[in-house]
């Protein structure tokens, strides 16, 4: 066993090298050059981020991250453990039984102005994985809408359209109701409002 | 709707192994001149004479540890020089020197066990030279070490040569299917770009800053070589990992279609394709248990919301939205299933009883495993399934035409108990110390789980955690570090050292007493030793962790 260690040590060795110096470029750069060219001419938008732009063309975010919103006026997303952070995105890490879950939760609650007659639905109380889900549930939107028509002077049922509007471009084919995209929602409103 | 949807998830790799086992049967044959075109001519000028050589399972086995030196050496040298080397448009800083060892073992044993956040700590060349780069040969490593086996249990003293596997590996299969994968990735949302972070002034106004970078080529590679390291922290939870719920459909079926495919191959090999498919389907019957099991209790609500207004869901703590109810569960089982270890839900969250699902994929290993160590792992359980079998009707036992005596059970054994005993031990000694006890996030039962999940995790090579451990401290970096790196080599090691002393044996001609090994009935003996003894040395760990935290949690 030694002498055949010993014995192949040079060739081993040279071997090793040569062939892991050929495949770092093969696989660290050659692969990843070929995606970055399909994806530059293909999918430029998307590659880049999904960044969504005002009217003067400055970043406002992107349509696949959440970000903060806080004001009545905006739609909320879910609560987030690192508050949105998209250069440091993470979960809660939390049991789903233990204490700390349920504080937050009784803060949200409150928050929301939820009680029994009127139940916050479970997304908008629990942290999601990333931090960074774009998409609350269409109950959950629909929860939030008289807060937002009546904090921008606008009738329900224009919120009301708005929202289902958004929903139906996000279903899941087993779901009736699809999913909202807060940002999006919230962009919408504010052209609208403008014009 | 979740029978459906298991149905779909798991459907399709099945499928599609069976074509693509046949297809990594040719690109391994060492006779075969599908390889030798002119890459793999330029390749063979790049390794030297050593390529032609036909080698010995030692021979083999030293050839593969050179590799994986120079893969360690490189990739510390690559992490350690970050800061002054190209491609870090965000100006990423040098790593501290334990994360560097403990990152450097994660990537080179194919576990990718992250005590970093991809986006915080590393740049844009580190990311793709250094662990993408190991995410291939790691993988391929394994695939490799497998071909190696089944040949010496196809009764050649000649395992083939490691460095032509590896190539190949990497060359045929691993790249072609990455390219596949990540176009299909780019296509369905996800980033792929050289260009830095970019500041964002929200709606309301505050600064929200978004990292991004070349994240499809990335997450191919980390589900279909069972690596699961991800280029940003919260793995394929991250929205520029996995956007929709078609991302997340193609990232999950990726994670076990090679481990699938190598049974088949190993099963062409060796000539007996019956006897891959009784395997096979032992393993099959594992994951979807596996999955249903965790599908059924993370139905079940936040058991935390109890009494407020808040409407009853599934619970939702820790997932996202996109990927629709019941996915997180499939995924969840199918990644600690193999030893994939991406996440597409924060596993800390899970429920207390869920938790038991991933952690008991990674004590058994044998679900399909890591691509080629999976099998690798199953035939320790197939020779000590033999053995006991051998021992009840009183001959000799054999598998695959040689005698199994005394040694090979020796290395066997050793090979059984070299996983339970890095994971029990290093968990009694961090829950007792401050190492552990000092980093956990969750009190009590739910702490421990933390700290046997993050032992089970590196042990099993497979990469994914209770992230509320605060592990980026030295001794975790160190110990999980040393863990990785024998639960890797020595249950690679002592298969190949058993299978190469079967083959120097004389063949026993198969006659009407001989155990058959290609029947309903030796499924049964494979998936009876595999759960005794998958129970018998886990069980009180089991017990102690997530039981004791549902009954503490959810029994009022």
């Amino acid at each position: 066993m030694k002498k055949t260690i010993m014995k192949d040590t040079a060739p081993n060795l040279a071997a090793s090298l040569r062939i892991a110096l050929a495949t770092i470029v093969l696989c660290g750069g050659l692969y990843p050059l070929i995606i970055l060219s399909f994806a530059h001419f293909a999918t430029p938008e998307t590659a880049s981020g999904s960044l969504l732009r005002d009217r003067a063309g400055n970043v406002v975010g992107s349509r696949l991250l959440a970000q903060a919103f806080t004001r009545p006026g905006y739609f909320w997303p879910r609560p987030s453990a690192v508050k949105y952070n998209a250069a440091g995105a993470g979960g809660s890490n939390l049991s789903p039984a233990g204490p700390e879950v349920r504080e937050r939760a009784e803060q949200t609650v409150a928050d929301f102005g939820a009680d029994s007659r009127r139940p916050l639905p479970a997304d908008l109380a629990t942290a999601s994985g990333s931090g960074l889900d774009p998409f609350i549930t269409l109950k959950a939107a629909l929860f939030q809408a008289p807060r937002v028509a009546r904090a921008r002077g606008i009738a329900l049922s224009d919120v009301d359209a708005a929202i289902r509007r958004h929903a139906d471009t996000q279903k899941i084919f087993w779901s009736r109701e699809g999913l909202v995209n807060v940002l999006a929602l919230n962009m919408e409103l504010d052209t609208v409002q403008k014009k | 709707m979740p029978i459906l949807m298991l149905l779909l998830f798991i459907s399709l790799p099945v499928l599609l192994s069976w074509p693509l086992g046949l297809f990594m049967t040719k690109v391994m044959d060492p006779s075969s001149k599908s390889g030798d075109g002119r890459v793999s001519i330029l390749l063979r000028k790049t390794g030297g004479r050593m390529l032609d050589r036909e080698q010995e399972w030692k021979g083999y086995l030293i050839s593969m540890l050179f590799f994986n030196a120079i893969m360690f050496g490189a990739v510390v040298l690559m992490l350690a020089l970050q800061h002054v080397l190209p491609l870090n448009p965000d100006g990423k800083g040098p790593l501290e020197a334990s994360l560097i060892f403990n990152t450097a073992a994660s990537f080179v044993t194919n576990t990718n066990l992250q005590h970093y956040s991809g986006e915080v700590s590393m740049s844009y060349f580190s990311q793709l030279f250094a662990l993408t780069w190991l995410q291939f040969v790691s993988a391929a490593t394994g695939i490799a070490c497998l071909a190696a086996l089944a040949r010496a249990l196809a009764g050649n003293t000649l395992v083939g040569n490691f460095y032509r596997d590896m190539l190949r590996s990497t060359l045929f299969i691993l790249l072609p299917l990455s390219i596949v994968v990540a176009l299909l990735l780019v296509v369905g949302g996800v980033p792929m770009t050289f260009e830095g972070a970019t500041a964002a002034q929200t709606l309301e106004g505050a600064m929200q800053t978004i990292a991004r970078g070349p994240v499809a080529a990335m997450v191919a590679i980390k589900q279909l070589g069972t690596n699961g390291g991800g280029f940003f922290g919260p793995n394929s939870t991250h929205p520029f990992e996995n956007p929709s719920f078609l991302t997340n459909y193609i990232e999950c079926i990726s994670i076990p279609l090679i481990a699938m495919a190598t049974v088949w191959m190993f099963g062409r090999i060796t000539g007996r394709m019956r006897h891959a498919a009784v395997i096979f389907s032992v393993m099959l019957l594992l994951l979807i248990l596996k999955s249903g099991i965790a599908l059924n209790l993370e139905s079940a609500p936040s058991m935390a919301f109890r009494g407020l207004p808040i409407e009853t869901m599934s619970n939702l703590e820790g997932k996202e939205l996109r990927f629709g109810p019941g996915t997180a569960a499939i995924w969840a089982a199918v990644t600690t299933a193999t030893s994939n270890g991406s996440v597409n839900c924060m596993h800390d969250s899970l429920n207390p009883l869920t938790g038991l699902v991933p952690l008991a994929g990674m004590w058994l290993n044998v679900i399909f495993g890591g691509v080629g160590v999976g099998f690798i792992n199953m035939f320790i359980f197939i020779i000590v399934g033999v053995f006991i079998c051998g021992m009840m009707v009183g001959r000799t036992p054999e598998y695959c035409a040689r005698k199994v005596e005394t040694h090979e059970m020796k290395l066997a054994l050793l090979a059984l108990l070299v996983h339970p005993l890095l994971i029990l031990v290093g968990t009694a000694v961090f829950a007792s110390t401050s190492w552990g006890a000092g980093t956990v996030l969750n009190k009590g039962a739910h702490g421990f789980t933390e700290i046997l999940y993050e032992f089970s995790s590196a042990a099993a090579n497979n990469g994914s955690g209770f992230e509320g451990l605060g592990d980026n401290t030295v001794p975790w970096n160190v110990a999980t570090g040393l863990v990785m790196l024998l639960g890797r080599f020595i249950p690679i090691i002592l298969p190949l050292a058993i299978a190469g002393s079967m083959a120097a044996k004389k063949p026993v001609p198969e006659t009407i007493g001989t155990l058959r090994i290609d029947t309903p009935l030796f499924a049964v003996v494979i998936l009876g030793s595999v759960l005794l003894i998958g129970a018998l040395l886990f069980m009180p760990v089991a017990v102690l962790g997530p039981v004791a935290d549902y009954l503490s949690t959810s029994i009022h």
